[in-house]
């Protein structure tokens, strides 16, 4: 035991005694791995702990996440109780104090956006509702802004050295993006009005920016899988009240959409949702590009 | 009032912005412009975080509280008050076998944790049992302000040991522990101590630690000492292979020194006796789980397998038929004692689609040997390795919600094969529960 003890603390001191090489960021999401890039260039190193094709609500602690929080500078969320099942596990367990909630480590994107949807009751019985509102905020290219801006300043503050490079970036970024805005909104005008179905209520924000219409979710509640009753109920109401298009996300099930889409021929738009959910998607400006250009290519 | 006003002033700066600037015949395309001026004033930074609006009210530090109910109904065929599982006797109030017939609640919990301050944070498990008792399960504060991987932990915990030893039952794949769990640390081993973890700084999940403890839980015995009276060590090591696999595999030993365990057995010509081991008893553990869910979304599919094996080695002295008394003559004799035993379980749990999970469990004991001196003559030889089979199936309705249904065929008392059947739900209310791995 006490050999055993003695080789922990030596291999401790020897890990310690290494100077950083680049701030280590954690970021829970693809999107906000790809901001820290942008922002940080190469002064950062990002670990992003899921991708486009997992439902970042439903992760496990797992042993690679605990690794990586262990060694992290800055940890990068979305919050609004999306990683809620994981995230406080994974920080309590990493053994490092700089990234625990509360502490400039630690950085919850959906503080600096105006959230939708908040319910004034909370009640599970109406699904897995959010109390902090639906944390899908990444899909409106304005929220990327705000949080852009906050997220520089504190890159700034942590890394104190390079708090120069990182004005500079975020300066850079954020005339791109306004402009890649402008571009987008003028692209999918068109869209303004337009009626939609999503698979689940993961567009809210995209819906408030362009100005699309949700008819209807094919998830009876939040993180129900469809069943048979309600997409016949959908059905009905698509009888009724056309929609222009049916729109999921990558990680969605393709079942629902499908058998919709083959009675009533509304075409589906699979967006890619954050950055890696789809060949184009392989940074946020792509991100974009591609869903606007799929939900112009879906109306036709 | 702010918002509105910032709006008209946006709207104002929008118009006479566009009015200043070369003015497009078309009104269309200056309704246009005047939106994306808007989006573009919109887009602009939030002038600062939004708070969430605290109020101040004695209840908004109110820790996290989370229930879980379980209820369930048994049905066996061999009658449980006489289960034990041959060849690996465990002291009277240790909690084995399929608890009892009909219905019953199962362990319901109350959780209480949150952070107490900057520096730590604590939990508190009353865990409620069928028969209307309560007991602490955990109440432990553990720190969150050390640095370079380390964590300490002190209070009543369940050891790290092993890979299921630390899960609470509700999160367990099977309604009951594994017999190996049962046999050789009393189905789960939760002492009072502390705890100290160091997660290495590597890419590879590589995390070692330690804890010392009262030793009042089986296989110690409470004893009235300064010091500790139980020690484990540990050491974990997982990682993921692609994006579709973790895996975690573990070494850990449990030592400690029990005084007087004694435990109902039988002797050579199956008279019923009590006997008493005080020495010194070592559980060693390997465990390894690996997961795989396509994409490393586990939503739709996903599959979990799960291995343990444990071996302990006792070392001291057996009293063989002790004095209990029952003014019944006693033999009482006192001889060297030194026993190894082990057993393991294989497991897979297969989510085959959205909310179904089905489950195949197997596992044995194997009696391994003894040598008790001068009781090798009073002591029954072991020669019956207990094993069984279990099936289980459970519907998920939601990640707070479980049924379900469980099938074994369990031959851990020799000659007396006991069908199993169980019917359980298993629900959590209040704070989100967490996703462990």
């Amino acid at each position: 035991m006490k050999k055993f003890l003695s080789a922990v603390v030596a291999i401790a001191a020897l890990a310690s005694a290494q100077p950083a090489a680049a701030l280590e960021v954690f970021a829970c999401e693809p999107e906000w791995g790809a901001l820290v890039q942008e922002l940080g260039g190469d002064r950062v190193s990002v670990y992003v702990a899921t991708t486009a094709f997992q439902d970042p609500h439903r992760i496990q602690a797992k042993p690679s996440l605990l690794a990586r929080a262990r060694r992290a500078n800055l940890v990068v969320c979305t919050g609004a109780e999306l990683e809620i099942g994981w995230l406080p596990v994974v920080l309590r367990q990493s053994g490092n104090s700089a990234v625990q909630p509360n502490q400039p480590g630690y950085f919850e994107a959906a503080d600096y956006v105006q959230r939708l949807e908040v319910p004034t009751v909370l009640d599970r019985a109406a699904g897995d509702v959010h109390a902090a509102g639906n944390p899908h905020i990444q899909t409106d290219p304005r929220n990327i802004a705000r949080v852009a801006t906050a997220l520089a300043k504190r890159l700034a503050d942590i890394d104190r050295a390079n708090a120069a490079l990182y004005e500079t970036r975020y300066r850079d970024f954020a005339k791109r993006w306004d402009a890649a805005i402008q571009r987008w909104t003028a692209q999918a005008a068109a869209l303004q009005g337009a009626p939609i179905i999503v698979h689940h209520k993961a567009f809210s924000y995209l819906e408030n920016w362009l100005g699309l219409r949700e008819l209807a979710t094919l998830e009876p509640k939040p993180s129900v899988e469809p069943t048979s009753t309600h997409l016949a109920e959908v059905l009905d109401m698509v009888k009724r009240q056309p929609a222009k298009m049916i729109v999921r996300s990558v990680y969605n099930d393709a079942r629902a959409s499908e058998y919709l889409a083959e009675r009533t021929n509304i075409p589906i738009v699979v967006v890619p949702f954050t950055v890696g959910g789809s060949e184009r998607a392989k940074d946020l400006f792509g991100l974009f590009d591609d869903t606007v250009q799929r939900l112009m290519d879906a109306r036709g | 009032m702010t918002r509105y006003t910032i709006c008209a002033a946006a709207l104002t700066a929008a118009i006479t912005g566009s009015a200043l600037s070369a003015e497009p015949a078309n009104p269309e395309q200056r309704l246009r412009n005047v939106e994306q001026r808007l989006d573009r004033i919109e887009s602009a930074p939030a002038p600062a975080a939004l708070p969430a609006n605290p109020t101040s009210s004695p209840s908004s530090f109110n820790p996290a509280i989370s229930v879980i109910l379980s209820g369930i109904y048994t049905n066996l065929s061999q009658d449980p008050a006489n289960f034990r599982i041959t060849g690996f006797p465990v002291p009277d109030g240790v909690d084995i076998g399929p608890g009892q017939r009909g219905f019953s609640l199962a362990e319901s919990e109350l959780a209480i944790s949150g952070n107490i301050d900057p520096y730590f944070y604590g939990l508190l498990t009353f865990s409620i049992h069928p028969d209307d008792t309560t007991s602490t399960e955990e109440a432990f504060i553990q720190t969150i302000a050390l640095s370079n991987g380390f964590t300490a932990k002190g209070g009543r915990f369940f050891s790290s040991i092993g890979y299921l030893n630390a899960q609470h039952a509700h999160t367990w794949d099977f309604v009951d522990a594994p017999l190996a769990y049962q046999a050789f640390l009393g189905t789960q081993f939760g002492d009072d101590g502390v705890q100290l973890k160091w997660l290495a700084p590597t890419d590879l999940f590589l995390e070692f630690g330690a804890e010392i403890g009262r030793g009042r839980p089986f296989p110690g015995t409470d004893r009235d000492k300064n010091g500790s009276g139980a020690g484990t060590v540990f050491a974990h090591v997982g990682g993921d292979v692609g994006v579709s696999q973790s895996w975690r595999a573990g070494l850990s030993m449990l030592r400690t020194g029990p005084r007087d365990r004694e435990f109902a057995d039988t002797d050579i010509n199956g008279n019923a006796v009590t006997n008493a081991f005080s020495g010194d008893a070592r559980v060693g553990i390997v465990d390894f789980v690996w997961k795989y869910a396509p994409n490393g979304n586990p939503t739709y599919t996903n599959f979990k397998l799960q291995a343990e094996y444990l071996r302990r080695r006792e070392s001291g002295d057996l009293t063989f038929d002790i004095d209990t008394n029952d003014g019944n003559p006693h033999v009482a004799q006192l001889a060297p004692f030194d026993s190894k035993q082990s057993g393991w379980y294989l497991q897979g749990v297969y989510q085959f689609m959205p909310y179904w999970r089905i489950g195949l469990r197997t596992e044995k004991l194997n009696p391994g040997s003894f040598s008790a001196a001068a009781n090798d003559v009073n002591l029954v030889p072991r020669d019956f390795s207990p094993t069984k089979n279990t099936v289980m199936v459970d519907y998920n309705p939601s990640e707070f919600s479980r049924i379900r249904l469980q099938y074994a065929r369990d031959e851990s008392r020799q000659g007396l094969p006991d069908k199993q059947w169980w019917l359980q739900y298993q629900m959590s209310l209040g704070a989100h529960g967490a996703h462990q791995f």
